[in-house]
């Protein structure tokens, strides 16, 4: 995975665009934050997310947060094998890791979203 | 001054340390525009001799369950408690403990914690059950809370009458301000209609309650209900007895999603109400709605099997304004209780109490509806309570026995304004067949007068 | 001293015939009871079997392997853990009191309602507001019904658009999570450098859609609120109104009083200020009391007196009717009303007083070691932080935590509030000497300069050392199972 391809959602998602499909995952910068990942909930294959929409919910020991689906779509499919184990988010966020796949609504655009550089700027900003 | 240590010479010595010149320099940071100029309006202090003389004056102007025969019930019940729950529960690292945050100094509390979340499944025949929650009441509206964000609809909860009218009002006061309504089904008949459930619930219904014994004391058909909750894709919430868990068919057997229930039964004194316990136990599917605390177990850095509070991130202290409850402090002490009382007893010690409860209060049912002008307000299967139809004011004919030394049950029409001449009668374990026959006798002789 | 003996789980010791509790043969008449077969157990619940001996060792042994405030100094911030008197308990026991049904006919329970009425008037009179409920269970159901009468207050009023909650950053999360029940937004106020409510930010969150504005105060960092007035006035302005937190009362009865700084309602933790035994966990207390403008919207019942005789009064028609079952934790409402009659009006203000000269004193002497941010006097306890270890050694606030337990010392509260980094919040309460605050103080400054690894994996004289959290959490084993 190059993540400098990647587009990023200030709130630390991630967006892999492949024509009219898009994988959804967090950043590095989200994993090492949250630490250990404990438990991760999300949607059920058909969901329909406007872009922002809350699409699950991921958990460590002291913290829990609300996922954003960074752009608009239907989710196709989900990472079941990161769900039963939660470590593949800890260990390869960008690839492994990967917590949905998304057909892209027909107005949808990563105009909204961070290049690689912003968001590097955006968080070395939070330090 | 009472329990307070340093002296006037320690005082001197710690001001200099923090370098204040006396006690109210430290009280600089509040505007003495905002300091009560006078001293508080509150009697001055008393010695323990003095205490002990006015708690035990005000101890004598009441009439409790040991100056009367008690025959109440409506979720509180006079159970006996065996000597070795007090005995534990009033050990001091038991009782002046706080919640186990630091888990390497709590291993008893927390091991307790993970027994009662065990004997509780084993009672009512679920997954998972939480540390505990406040009382029966709170324990309801909180199953409430877990079926609402678990179904995410917001329709109607459905809740039967024959609920015990506080625990009903309790979940009225908690659902208010949230995008759901209660809708109670009518029991004109004292228990609920499986067929009024039927016609009741929709796609958008989150979850039906109901409780057995309910608070007439007679028993719902719980799988029938939960049957009909289930096929509109509702929770089916059961608010139960633990002391009939000793012969009859458990939540989780039954088909309950969540069972809830007041746990005073199992080993807390009356004490006018509380401190109580509530029970809360659930299928696993529910294990990341439960409010409350949860005790797992996991190994230390030495491999030792361990005890620590986990799944702490649904608790509001990380989830604040996400979680879906907002329980802090819980009734871990009552837990304890709990948690002894039951392994006191056992299964056959449970069973056995229970099996007394069943038998005195058919007999007393009997002695009762054998007086003329006496009948059952239901002819459905009971417990250890049941309703009586006393065919005048209850209210009345209840001080009447009040002052021949009877806490003879409860006027069911200060919940019920229908039932204005129903008495609703509880018989635990500890009546005697001379109380029982004490009562028929006083009741008959009050309705003849 | 480690004692293994019967210290598996219960459920490990059972062995099949065992009792303890013996019931007698039934005195009345065979019953011939047919209950429907599908309401009826083929057997009781599978609980474990032990003897009266087993179950005793089993327990008692257990409890020693907690830290208890009658062992140990406590010094758990935020939660008042005070000296718990016994005569508490022995009173607690008169069978006048214990054997009380909770729905017993007024006639029959005048003293308790005695007892009760002079709580309510204490609580009213150490606030300073008019009305009061004794009913909610704790602190934070305290809270979530003041919520309830503040939002049927605003419909009664046809204010329906203030739905906004106003928290500070500092709050405990029982603040947030009760808005959110109550039907409320919670928004959060920033605390300034100086951890008070930061007003150019309040400034910018009031308007027509606030509704309450809760806060703590003393604050969780233990700094009174000095401009507590202003911030009345604004949130007054604006038309919402005021909650107080009452965690941290213990700082201040009879020295302020919440109604006098304008407060319109507050809840008490009568286990905190007015020493119920915390029990490992609960039992709490939380009563509410509110302006007279809300008392209308109080749950029912209250105790209300008519001549010598004593009511519970259920007639409320806008109450918001109930929070719990029954009238109250009376075992702790109990405990605090000997509590404040132990004291007196003088004894409560020293031990405001107590507390607060503990808090400073063992400040200034944790100041000898670690950053302490927020400057002094403090109230009743003070935030303290570890991050200069953090930098330095790479220690952690918990490893300082974990290290305390290896010398007898119950652990300060850890990161919290949010607001300070690798946050120590230290209550000391009144009821510790100055020699208890001196070694408790000698012991953190020592274990400043310990080996780091020493502190990493502390603690190591206790039964177990650091339980994993982790594993805990991912596969999360909650009951014993055959």
């Amino acid at each position: 995975m190059d993540e400098t391809k990647l587009r990023f959602a200030t709130t630390h998602e991630w967006v892999d665009r492949d024509g009219e499909t898009a994988t959804v995952g967090i950043t590095r910068f989200a994993v090492d934050q949250l630490t250990d990942v404990t438990f991760l909930e999300l949607p059920k294959v058909g969901k329909v997310l406007k872009a922002g929409d809350e699409f699950g919910v991921i958990e460590s020991v002291k913290s829990t947060s609300p996922l954003y689906a960074p752009v608009a779509g239907e989710v196709i499919a989900v990472n079941d094998a990161a769900m039963k184990d939660t470590g593949l988010i800890n260990d390869d966020p960008y690839t492994k890791g990967w917590m949905l796949k998304m057909k892209l609504a027909p107005s949808a655009t990563l105009d909204h979203l961070k290049s690689h550089s912003d968001y590097e700027t955006q968080i070395a900003d939070s330090h | 001054m009472p329990y307070l240590l340093n002296t006037e010479a320690d005082i001197a010595e710690m001001l200099a340390r923090i370098g204040a010149a006396s006690i109210d320099d430290l009280f600089a940071p509040i505007p003495s525009e905002l300091r009560l100029q006078r001293p508080l309006a509150i009697p001055p202090g008393m010695d323990e001799i003095t205490l002990t003389e006015h708690m035990s004056t005000l101890a004598r102007k009441n009439q409790s369950a040991s100056d009367a025969v008690c025959f109440l019930g409506g979720g509180a019940y006079d159970h006996f408690v065996p000597s070795v729950v007090d005995v534990i529960a009033s050990r001091s690292e038991n009782y002046t403990a706080y919640t186990p945050y630091q888990a390497e100094a709590s291993q008893g509390t927390l091991q307790c914690v993970f027994e009662y979340q065990t004997l509780m499944c084993q009672l009512a025949g679920m997954d998972v059950a939480n540390a505990s929650l406040y009382e029966g009441g709170s324990a309801v509206a909180e199953a409430v809370l877990m079926a609402l964000s678990f179904t995410g609809r917001t329709g109607e909860v459905l809740i039967a009458e024959s609920v015990h009218p506080e625990y009903r009002l309790t979940l009225e006061t908690y659902l208010a301000n949230l995008n759901c309504k209660v809708r109670t089904l009518p029991t004109p008949d004292g228990v609920l209609n499986p067929d009024d459930v039927a016609k009741a619930v929709n796609d958008q219904t989150v979850a039906v309650v109901a409780q057995s014994p309910n608070f007439f004391g007679h028993l719902e058909e719980m799988e029938a209900i939960g049957v009909q909750a289930k096929k509109a894709g509702a929770l089916f919430i059961a608010s139960f007895d633990p002391v009939s868990m000793g012969i009859l068919k458990r939540p989780g057997d039954y088909g309950a999603d969540i069972a809830v229930a007041e746990g005073q039964g199992l080993g807390v004194p009356l004490g006018f109400g509380g401190p109580y316990l509530g029970i809360l136990a659930c299928k696993k599917e529910f294990l990341r709605k439960i409010p409350g605390r949860l005790v797992g177990q996991t190994t230390d850095r030495n491999g030792v099997r361990s005890w620590v509070l986990t799944l702490q991130a649904h608790e509001q202290h990380i989830a604040r304004n996400r979680a879906t409850s907002n329980i802090c402090t819980n009734q871990s002490l009552l837990a304890l209780r709990a948690t002894v009382h039951l392994t006191a007893l056992g299964p056959q010690g449970l069973k056995e109490t229970a099996e007394l409860c069943l038998q005195k209060s058919h007999y007393a049912a009997s002695e009762l509806c054998k007086i003329p002008g006496v009948s059952m307000m239901s002819a459905t299967p009971f417990f250890k309570e049941f309703t009586i139809r006393v065919g005048g004011d209850a209210k009345e004919v209840l001080k009447r026995l009040r002052a021949e030394g009877y806490h003879a049950g409860l006027a069911t029409g200060q919940w019920y304004p229908n039932r204005k001449d129903c008495i609703t009668i509880a018989v635990t374990e500890k009546r005697t067949r001379e109380e029982i026959d004490g009562l028929a006798a006083k009741l008959a002789s009050v309705l003849k007068a | 001293m480690n004692n293994p003996q019967s210290t598996e789980l219960i459920f490990e010791l059972s062995h099949k015939g065992r009792r303890c509790h013996r019931l007698p043969a039934s005195d009345v008449p065979m019953q011939t009871v047919v209950l429907p077969g599908y309401q009826t157990a083929s057997a009781p619940p599978p609980l474990p079997e032990v003897g009266e001996i087993d179950l005793i060792r089993h327990f008692t042994n257990l409890s020693t392997r907690n830290m208890c405030i009658d062992t140990h100094f406590y010094p758990l911030g935020s939660c008042t853990m005070k000296y718990n008197p016994k005569r508490h308990e022995r009173l607690a026991g008169l069978p006048g009191f214990a054997n009380l049904h909770p729905l017993q006919d007024d006639d029959t329970i005048q003293g308790m309602l005695e007892l009760l009425f002079g709580m309510q008037e204490y609580l009213i009179e150490i606030s300073g507001l008019p009305a009061v409920s004794l009913q909610p269970a704790a602190g934070a159901q305290g809270e979530l019904a003041a919520l309830f009468v503040a939002a049927a207050y605003f419909r009664d009023k046809g204010q329906t658009h203030r739905r906004k909650v106003l928290v500070p950053d500092s709050a405990h999360g029982t603040n947030p999570a009760s808005a959110a029940l109550a039907g409320f937004e919670a928004v959060t106020i920033k605390s300034g450098s100086d951890g008070l409510v930061d007003l150019n930010d309040l400034k910018t969150k009031l308007g027509d859609d606030t509704g309450v504005f809760m806060i703590t105060n003393p604050n969780t960092l233990g700094l009174f609120e000095k401009n507590i007035k202003t911030i009345a006035e604004m949130v007054h302005g604006a038309g919402g109104l005021i909650y107080l937190d009452g965690a941290n009362m213990n700082a201040i009865l009879g020295i302020t009083r919440p109604g006098d700084f304008g407060a319109d309602m507050q809840h008490y933790n009568v286990h905190k200020t007015f020493t119920g035994p915390h029990g490992g966990g609960g039992p709490g207390s939380g009563p509410i009391t509110v302006r007279d403008f809300l008392a209308p919207y109080l749950p029912a019942p209250i105790v209300r007196r008519d001549g010598d005789r004593y009511f519970l009064d259920n007639d409320m028609p806008k109450s918001i009717g109930r929070v719990r079952s029954f009238f109250g934790t009376i075992g702790i409402l109990f405990r605090g009303y000997c509590y404040v009659r132990t004291l007196g009006r003088d004894g409560l203000r020293a031990a405001s007083e107590h507390a607060v000269l503990n808090a400073n004193y063992l400040r200034a002497r944790v100041a000898e070691g670690y950053d302490v941010p927020h400057p002094g006097p403090c109230m009743h306890e003070f935030v303290a932080s570890a991050r200069s270890l953090m930098k330095g050694k790479k220690v952690r606030a918990m490893d300082v935590c974990k290290r305390l337990l290896d010398f007898g010392y119950h652990a300060p509260t850890v990161y919290f509030p949010l607001v300070v980094p690798e946050a120590l919040m230290m209550e000391p309460t009144e009821t510790e000497s100055r020699e208890t605050l001196d070694a408790f103080a000698d012991t953190l400054l020592a274990i400043r300069n310990e080996d780091p690894e020493m502190l990493k994996s502390a603690p190591h004289t206790h039964i177990v050392s650091r339980p994993d959290e982790v594993k805990a959490a991912k596969e999360p084993i909650l009951r014993w199972q055959e």
